[in-house]
Order: structure tokens, then C-alpha cells, then sequence
């Protein structure tokens, strides 16, 4: 019977989420240069505005978000990306 | 003894610089090749060396700028001191056929990245070849 009591039972198994861990990818590759060139690559730091998505979305680090933010704001005034749009992707 | 480093540093100072124009696309291809021509001429009279060149073609523009929607692009990428970019700068700013240009200097890990990215470049034109 005290057994029985101290085992919590549940109707449904109660659901975990697990999160997967968001990580750097420029510290994880080892990638060192942002090209301002590439605007397909740039694209996936942009939401579908082409507004500059937030580290706490994309998971980068400090250091590769400011190169990032600058390789975007080059391309954009080359005309590679635009300033504001409406479906970029 | 800082400043006379300064000024030794200074004097011989080699940087590399990367630099993408447009032309406007009312230019004839021919026209096109002759102000390529014109901004290679001014990069190598002052003493700059042209590392690398691209010419992208005619491409469209995210947006438009002086009422255009197209643009040829054009890029070079080259060694000198920082007096040549401001002359480089001056001719574009002249000249009207130029409607935007961008000159960067390339750090370190750039200058690795793009020779590292030309390399396999090469490398594939070979394979196609063979």
C-alpha cells in the first residue's frame, strides 16, 4: 500500500520536450569570413521581410552576428539583397 | 620610437582592397569593356597590382537605383596603398555611367577565403576539361 502511494502514475505519459541545443555554426565549421557576395547564403539570416533575424533565433555567436549584420548591410547597398520586401523566400 | 614605427609602417604599407561597381545598363557591351578598362588603367597607374578580376555580366538589382532596374557588375580585387583607393574613388564618383560602387578592405581571413575559393575554382575548370 505505501508503495503503491509513492509511485505517481499517469494517464498519459507525461511529455518531455527535449530541446535541441542551438549552436554557432561559424564556430562549429570553422568558417572565419562572411562573404557579402553570396546573397543565397546571406538569406538564411533574413525572415521573409529581409529583416535580420536575432542570435536567439538563429543560435550564432556575438562575434560571427556582427559579421553577419555587416556582410548583409554590404550586400544590400550592392543591390544583392534588398532593404525591404514582402515574401524573399 | 612609436612614432618613427608609425611612420616606417605607414610608408610601406600594402593593403588589399576588393572593389565591385555598377554600370549602368544603358552601356553597350563594348562600352562596358572600355570603362572596365579605363578603372583597370587608373588602379595600375598608381602603382596598385590587380590580383584577381570578375565581371559578372548584366544582373538584376534588388531593388531599383536611378530609376533602373539592371546593372552590368563588375569586380576587382588588388594591392596597393590606401591613396589609390581615394583616386579610385574619385574617378568613380565622376563618372556618371557608374550608378553605385563599393570598395572593401580585405582582412586577413578574407584574402585566405577568396584565394582558397578561387583555387577550387580553377581546380573544377580543370576536371571540366579533363
Amino acid at each position: 500500500m505505501l508503495q503503491n502511494n509513492s509511485e505517481i502514475r499517469y494517464l498519459t505519459p507525461p511529455s518531455v520536450e527535449i530541446r535541441k541545443k542551438k549552436y554557432c555554426r561559424f564556430r562549429k565549421n570553422r568558417i572565419k569570413y562572411i562573404d557579402y557576395k553570396d546573397p543565397e547564403f546571406l538569406k538564411k539570416f533574413l525572415n521573409e521581410q529581409g529583416k535580420i533575424l536575432p542570435r536567439r533565433v538563429t543560435g550564432t555567436s556575438l562575434k560571427y552576428q556582427r559579421k553577419i549584420a555587416m556582410a548583409i548591410k554590404r550586400a544590400r547597398y550592392l543591390a544583392l539583397l534588398p532593404y525591404v520586401t514582402d515574401l524573399l523566400k | 620610437m612609436r612614432a618613427h614605427y608609425k611612420k616606417f609602417k605607414f610608408l610601406h604599407m600594402l593593403n588589399r582592397y576588393e572593389t565591385v561597381f555598377i554600370a549602368t545598363p544603358v552601356l553597350s557591351e563594348a562600352q562596358m569593356k572600355e570603362a572596365v578598362e579605363k578603372f583597370r588603367n587608373v588602379i595600375t597607374d598608381n602603382k596598385g597590382v590587380i590580383i584577381h578580376e570578375e565581371y559578372w555580366g548584366l544582373k538584376k538589382l534588388a531593388y531599383p537605383i536611378q530609376k533602373k532596374s539592371t546593372g552590368f557588375y563588375q569586380l576587382f580585387e588588388f594591392e596597393g596603398e590606401s591613396s589609390l583607393v581615394e583616386q579610385l574613388e574619385l574617378q568613380f564618383r565622376r563618372d556618371e555611367k557608374i550608378i553605385r560602387f563599393l570598395t572593401v578592405k580585405l582582412e586577413k581571413y578574407a584574402i585566405e577565403y577568396l584565394s582558397r575559393k578561387r583555387a577550387k575554382k580553377e581546380e573544377s575548370l580543370k576536371e571540366k576539361e579533363a
